[in-house]
């Protein structure tokens, strides 16, 4: 077995996935558990190398599962000998259960990691080929890691900030462990008073009222719309069909003040009804072009003979087009729902009376210093949780009527 | 369908519909008029509206239109049969800067209450309903208009009070809005001021990386979830997360996260030793940099905010991207497999070229509504510390400074920014894309 660059670059990636799972996952130790460390990062890239090089020493044939084993408990004793038998920085009687786990995770993910990388992939001269693979699987590796922290992190924040007390996080930031002795009025505090003092019951049904209405009026004009410019021939149609999406493209910014003016003058700003005039105006010309372009693929054979069965246009529309664009007309309606749900600037400047504001403006109202960070929070999840719930129960839906919508012309 | 409009057509003259063809259109038209109407009067109205009011000396206080008010009380008793009392109607003109055109007021006396005496002479009293007229009146102008009343034996067993029937004021008053006083006041403002240059840099920097940030942070995202894995879709979900959150949930929580004080990330990277003292991400105008010899100041706020757009808006760009990947055949990867490519040179030479259409095209909407976004910024910093953007620039014009014409006039500048980047795109982008 010659020593080549696949050994070297064994060595690199134990190093760099000792280095990444030892921050990601004192991290979130941290996080979780309340303790304070300072995460022994080189010496988990150290114990990532050994088992690089012991990985890679031997050609791919030749590693067994005794090896495989054999690599984990390198990692296990190498991190333990260059931590002096603290491997998180910590000595192991200060919640110990949780660096247990915490190092099990460290050593499961740095030996897995590393053996997926160099899978294949003997350690002598790589060709060029090769090379790129391991950096590619590196790469991934890495993507994926990365991307889940980016996103996960403020939602994870969020959700554990709503729980805690402004005192406890100001004296550590870094503390999320939930204190469960208090009971769940305990924990839930936050909610409770949002509730029953900040009227976040009439924001959410406020939120909701105007958010269903905003789909039906929007479907309610835009299927009619949608269906001539798909099927009926007319004078402006081709034009028609592609200038409507540039609606799209007026800045609300723009509109907000005329609006602003003209809702004053006509008793219609302080109002969910003006809302409920303005959310279907700006989501008519987006969900109009995302079901042409669906009604278009509809094949009109099926219409014809509708149409040659004595059934009148709207008898077509109703009982053949319709029925065949349920999907569509789902993903347009969850795509206008969300649009509506999460609308910031309307509902900031026309809604003043606390008992119709939705939940956008509800949440900003608690943006201030007299209301405790949690209860911000808190409202962010409230105002997140049933639009996501929502998303992903019909996630796949929604992912395809927008691409297919919009993609293709 | 489409058979049976050629055979109306072969039978019409060619230059004439047939009859099928025009009740067809008669029908397209018919379906598409509510929609018309109301984009008409929501988006293209105001649209118009907006270039008018930016010509107005305008301010928020004039939406209040001035009105006149009317007060009524009794003075006197009115306890037996044919006393008589005085009803004074106290008048006033609500506005401080605006006179009401002819202004009167209409009343309802209760039953069993006559007038006796003389009244005002511009007032006039059928039956029991007393109207007055005053004319033009000035602004702050306040006067009461005095009736003298007599009451009968039905009013004292049962007194009414008078202001169980409310007065009625009329009037118009000149409304800014609708009259035909211009100036250019508003645009003279906003292009002296030293701010305006300022705006504008700052929100083609942040249209420009926010854009570029979200497209490529977009294109990783999905090169990581081309190839299928376990626990693939879970992942998909997830990283749809933050363009799905509501903004307000998302920006705040950022705030949040990056507090200098009891920001998570602050404490993260101090306990790492990234960092000596806290960062105020969102607070921070600029901090000198030192690269290569050279002290540049680099925007903290800025650069937080325009990480912020492209974490928040990636996975759309990303969604496109991977819907474009997983419809290139794989034949052609296996093809250039066996030929010996390369990972890298399959992605430079196989996928990239044809993910170019797509870029091109989210780069174009993209580019579009960053420049339009206003609510991240607003709530992420307000447009302190060197991030205020022409949208935000809009808001406070109008809102905070009260000035409704000024911020008409840099909304203005918004759209007209915004018509030349799109004739820009629409003349050098590709055709077929799209």
């Amino acid at each position: 077995m010659r020593i080549g660059t696949g050994f070297f670059s064994g060595i690199a990636i134990g190093a760099i996935w000792g280095f990444v799972w030892m921050i990601v996952i004192a991290i979130t130790f941290m996080l979780v558990s309340g303790a304070i460390t300072r995460p022994p990062v080189g010496a988990a890239a150290l114990a990532g190398a050994a088992a690089g090089a012991l990985l890679t020493v031997l050609v791919p044939e030749r590693r067994t599962p005794g090896l495989q084993i054999g690599a984990v408990a390198l990692i296990m004793i190498v991190l333990a000998l260059a931590t002096f038998g603290a491997p998180l920085g910590l000595p192991l009687s200060t919640v110990p259960l949780y660096q247990i786990v915490a190092i099990a995770a460290i050593v499961g993910m740095i030996w897995l990691s590393t053996s997926f990388c160099m899978k294949a992939i003997s350690g002598g001269r790589l060709s060029r080929y090769h090379l790129e693979v391991v950096f590619i699987r590196l790469m991934k590796g890495l993507g994926l890691v990365f991307f889940t922290v980016l996103v996960a992190l403020p939602f994870y924040v969020m959700v554990m900030t709503s729980l805690k007390s402004q005192q406890s996080l100001i004296a550590n930031p870094l503390d999320f462990s939930l204190d469960f002795a208090q009971g769940p009025a305990g924990l839930f505090r936050s909610y409770i008073e949002l509730f029953s003092t900040y009227h976040f019951g009439t924001f959410l049904a406020n939120s909701a009222i105007v958010s269903v209405a905003t789909v039906i009026i929007t479907l309610f004009f835009a299927v009619p719309g949608a269906y001539a410019v798909a099927r009926l021939r007319f004078p402006g149609q081709a034009l028609l069909s592609q200038s409507i999406l540039l609606i799209y493209m007026v800045p609300a910014i723009v509109l907000v003040i005329p609006l602003y003016a003209a809702f004053s003058q006509l008793g219609l700003r302080n109002t969910l009804t003006g809302l409920m005039i303005v959310y279907p105006a700006t989501t008519i010309p987006v969900a109009l072009y995302m079901l042409q372009g669906y009604f278009r693929g509809i094949p009109s054979e099926l219409e014809e003979a509708g149409l040659m069965d004595g059934l009148s246009r709207i008898g077509v529309i109703l009982k053949i087009t319709l029925p065949l664009s349920l999907p569509a007309l789902a993903s347009v309606a969850l795509y206008v729902f969300m649009i509506a749900w999460n609308e910031f600037l309307f509902a900031f400047m026309f809604l003043d009376n606390v008992d119709i504001f939705t939940l956008s403006r509800g949440v900003v109202s608690l943006n201030s210093s007299e209301v405790p960070r949690q209860h911000l929070m808190a409202g962010a999840v409230v105002a997140t949780i049933p639009v996501l719930v929502i998303f992903l129960w019909f996630e796949r839906f929604l992912v395809s009527g927008l691409t297919a919508g919009s993609v293709k012309g | 369908m489409t058979e049976q409009t050629d055979r109306a057509g072969a039978v019409a003259p060619p230059d004439r519909l047939g009859p099928m063809a025009r009740r067809e259109m008669g029908l397209a038209y018919g379906m598409l008029l509510p929609t018309f109407a109301i984009v008409l009067a929501i988006v293209l109205g105001p649209l118009l509206a907006n270039f008018w009011i930016s010509f107005k000396p305008v301010g928020l206080g004039d939406l209040r239109p001035a009105s006149l008010f009317v007060n009524e009380r009794i003075r006197g008793d009115l306890e037996e049969p044919g006393a008589t009392a005085t009803l004074q109607y106290r008048l006033r003109n609500s506005s401080q800067d605006k006179a009401i055109h002819a202004a009167g007021f209409t009343d309802t006396l209760p039953d069993g209450l006559t007038v006796t005496g003389e009244p005002d002479e511009r007032c006039k009293v059928t039956g029991q309903v007393i109207t007055c007229f005053l004319g033009d009146i000035e602004a702050r102008h306040r006067e009461t208009i005095e009736v003298e009343v007599t009451a009968d034996a039905a009013y004292v067993a049962n007194p009414v009070k008078p202001r169980d029937s409310e007065a009625q004021s009329s009037g118009t008053s000149d409304n800014i809005l609708t009259n035909f006083e211009f100036t250019l006041e508003n645009f003279a403002r906003i292009f002296s001021s030293s701010d305006f240059w300022s705006v504008l840099r700052v929100t083609l920097y942040y249209t420009v990386f926010g854009t570029a940030g979200a497209l490529i942070v977009g294109l990783f995202a999905a090169q990581l979830l081309n190839s299928a894995f376990r626990g693939r879709s879970v992942l998909r979900g997830l990283f749809l997360f933050p363009y799905v959150a509501p903004v307000i949930a998302v920006a705040f929580t950022w705030i949040v996260l990056l507090d200098p004080f009891s920001g998570t990330l602050n404490s993260i990277l101090r306990q790492m030793d990234v960092i000596d003292g806290p960062i105020n991400f969102f607070g921070q105008r600029s901090v000198p940099l030192n690269l290569f010899g050279l002290t540049i100041d680099f925007p903290v706020a800025l650069s937080t905010v325009i990480a912020f757009e492209a974490w928040r808006y990636f996975p759309l760009s990303f969604l496109f991207i991977l819907a474009r990947m997983q419809s290139v055949s794989s034949e052609m990867y296996e093809a250039a497999e066996i030929d010996g490519a390369t990972p890298l040179q399959q992605f430079w030479y196989i996928s990239l070229p044809q993910l170019v259409g797509i870029l091109a095209v989210l780069f174009l909407l993209r580019f579009i509504w960053t420049f339009n976004k206003f609510d991240d910024i607003f709530l992420l910093t307000g447009g302190a510390a060197g991030t205020r953007t022409l949208t935000v620039d809009v808001y406070e014009q109008a809102f905070a400074v009260s000035n409704l014409g000024a911020g008409a006039a840099v909304a203005v500048v918004v759209f007209v920014v915004l018509l030349f980047f799109s004739l820009v795109f629409f003349k050098y982008s590709p055709k077929d894309e799209g």
